[in-house]
């Protein structure tokens, strides 16, 4: 498993061309949870983007083993239209798996399963879109506010869910602000704060879409 | 990739899928022209097909701005951007889950809707091949278009400013093809040309769409 870690060698990531965290290096090796703080704005978002290979670094590279990555954002991808036995089973024929079964026993979904997604509530909605990690067979989560609209309980699941999946060697970047209740470690992105006013940081717009 | 296209498949027919939009607006132009240019069967026989031709590709724009708007809002854009699928893949499928929900109902609904304009009646033949043959290139050239315009709110006019330019020739041919086969000329060459855009356009636009796609993704 040693081939499944993610590093970040002097990363500089960027949002509309403008720099917000530079000089990033970190490792995440397997059976590691890396929790992202930082306040609303430093830029956690931009890097799991980045890591995720969603937009390129602005400088420095990412070195992580090739279709890893299971990234969860903000949006859970969900079509309200499809039920929510139909939305999970989407994503797994998309990465390959069958099986939706213990995704939505773990998650606790069994019983809203031909429920359409529209009617679910925010954080029936987010435990599905957590669900969705479970049916990509990634190694790595990048995650980006997992918890949030979640009550108790379902944090507790989510905790758990977590636990599993480093034990079985995979790892987690989270970018949270409460307590999992996890043995992890805190990477705070607040010292790597890009100056955005350096004089040799002028944002170049024309080759922007190319770069 | 089956996957995708069975879900897209899926959306466009439950409830609030838009299904039938396109089909919808076409059977409105077909009838109201008849209205407009008056009951002279031979002038309308004679722009019958040029008609049906503008309204498939107008019927076609209509639903451009779904095609990756919706994915795009609610996160699935990014969730298959870094799903295992190629995103020349994903570009290309739901490039022909709009051809098959929006473009292929029209190709089949045009030959009824020619009668509504007192088309001859070679023209039921003609028209269902050009428009077969043409209408993957609408949705493919449309599938670009709407990649390049998926970050932009209420982004359908400047959608339809830049992929009405790249539909000329495809009516042109199209229309022509038709239009020469009704006449019972020789149409080969109109016929060959539109074949050839549909070709290049499924061949090529893929990569440029998901090349604009990942820029909008940033």
């Amino acid at each position: 498993m040693s081939t499944m870690t993610l590093e970040a060698r002097d990363l500089t990531v960027s949002r509309g061309g403008v720099p917000v965290l530079e000089g990033l290096s970190f490792r995440l090796d397997p059976g590691q949870v890396l929790v992202l703080r930082g306040p609303n704005g430093s830029g956690k978002t931009t890097l799991l983007r980045t890591l995720a290979g969603l937009q390129p670094p602005m400088a420095g590279e990412v070195s992580l083993p090739p279709e890893a990555i299971a990234y969860g954002a903000h949006a859970d991808g969900l079509k309200s239209t499809l039920t929510v036995a139909e939305n999970l089973r989407f994503w797994a024929r998309v990465h390959g798996v069958h099986d939706i079964e213990p995704a939505l026993d773990r998650l606790n979904l069994q019983a809203l399963r031909q429920r359409a997604a529209q009617n679910l509530s925010a954080g029936q909605k987010r435990r599905l879109g957590l669900a969705r990690l479970l049916v990509t067979g990634r190694a790595i989560w990048l995650l980006d506010e997992p918890t949030v609209s979640l009550d108790r309980a379902s944090v507790a699941l989510f905790a758990d869910v977590v636990r599993a999946h480093i034990s079985a060697g995979g790892a987690a970047l989270i970018a949270t602000h409460i307590d999992l209740g996890l043995e992890t470690e805190i990477f705070d992105v607040t010292p790597f704060k890009a100056d955005p006013n350096a004089p040799s940081r002028t944002p170049t717009p024309f080759d922007e879409a190319f770069a | 990739m089956i996957a995708l296209l069975a879900r897209d498949l899926a959306l466009a027919i439950r409830a609030g899928g838009g299904f039938g939009l396109g089909l919808a607006f076409y059977l409105i132009v077909s009838t109201l022209v008849p209205f407009a240019v008056g009951p002279e069967a031979a002038v309308l026989a004679r722009i019958a097909p040029g008609i049906l031709w503008v309204g498939a590709l107008l019927a076609c724009l209509l639903s451009l701005d779904r095609i990756f708007q919706l994915d795009f809002e609610d996160g699935s854009l990014d969730l298959l951007a870094t799903a295992p699928i190629p995103m020349e893949g994903t570009v290309a499928v739901k490039a022909l889950a709009h051809w098959l929900t929006t473009s292929l109902p029209l190709v089949i609904a045009a030959p009824i809707f020619g009668a509504l304009m007192n088309m001859p009646a070679p023209g039921y033949w003609w028209i269902f091949v050009t428009l077969l043959i043409g209408t993957p290139a609408l949705s493919m050239i449309g599938a670009f278009g709407a990649a390049l315009t998926v970050g932009l709110k209420r982004g359908g006019l400047l959608l339809s400013l830049l992929v009405l330019p790249l539909y000329i020739p495809t009516l042109i041919f199209g229309a022509e093809a038709a239009t020469r086969g009704i006449g019972g000329f020789e149409n080969t060459t109109p016929l060959l040309l539109l074949a050839g855009i549909t070709a290049a356009s499924v061949a090529l636009l893929p990569f440029a769409a998901s090349a604009a796609l990942r820029i909008n993704l940033r």
